[in-house]
């Protein structure tokens, strides 16, 4: 990311009611970068997965604990953070939701279509503070 | 939302977003009444859905069990690309009878 980047941070409070504010003004950031429909389509969905998995299991939707996210990006990437002051979650070992035995439950898609749709997903717990969800993409042009 | 009946098959055309809050419970009461009232043949009409998140994946598996359980059936019609592409993803194009044209939907329940 050059020095040149944009960078933009808010702090949410953890209230389900709020994901369509981040959802508008992700699309919001991602036309602004330039990005192509399908990029706008993707980081909208991917933001609102992460942001839903961060208030509802990282803060368990108390409305003391919030929900921080850093929007950054410059002409060649678009990149997102979301961090949750939950306990944390080791991505490698959640449910397969493609495992015939899960095909049919009604939840554990979520992380999965975030991991399919972007690329570098990292997960990150850091004790006493929380959990940091990053991903990012290469931005095509429309 | 509207719900008609065509032959004996229950089609709900759904409209706008299948979303975690609102936009799962409408669909999920909807198909619940329907269930209560002995109703088995169920086609959910996505043609004006313009998103799905994971939540409302998750409610189509839940209607889809909730209606096979009672010895119903539960297919789809009219997938936007978008949403056909989260279907393939999931592999959940594999668990769905799901259809492009109306009629031939109501002729295969």
């Amino acid at each position: 990311m050059s020095s040149t980047a944009t960078t933009i941070r808010l702090r949410i409070q953890s209230s389900l009611g709020y994901t369509d504010l981040v959802e508008n003004l992700t699309n919001n950031l991602t036309h602004l970068a330039g990005c192509n429909s399908d990029l706008v389509y993707s980081f909208e969905m991917a933001v609102r997965e992460v942001v839903v998995n961060a208030m509802q299991h990282g803060n368990q939707l108390d409305p003391n604990k919030y929900v921080s996210m850093q929007y950054r990006f410059d002409s060649e990437n678009f990149e997102v953070q979301v961090r949750d002051e939950g306990e944390g979650f080791d991505v490698e070992r959640l449910p397969d939701p493609l495992d015939p035995e899960n095909l049919l439950k009604s939840s554990g898609r979520g992380i999965f279509l975030v991991r399919s749709f972007m690329d570098n997903f990292s997960v990150t717990h850091i004790p006493d503070e929380g959990t940091e969800v990053r991903f990012a993409k290469r931005i095509t042009s429309s | 939302m509207t719900t008609r009946k065509v032959d004996n098959v229950n089609i709900i055309d759904l409209s706008g977003r299948i979303t975690i809050g609102e936009g799962t419970v409408i669909l999920r009461d909807a198909v619940r009444n329907l269930v209560k009232n002995q109703e088995k043949h169920i086609l959910l009409n996505l043609a004006d859905i313009s998103y799905i998140d994971s939540s409302g994946l998750g409610e189509l598996v839940r209607c889809f069990s909730t209606v096979s359980k009672d010895g119903g059936k539960l297919k789809l019609l009219s997938l936007t690309k978008k949403i056909r592409d989260l279907l393939s993803i999931t592999k959940l194009l594999t668990v769905f009878d799901v259809y492009d044209d109306e009629a031939k939907a109501i002729k295969s329940f």
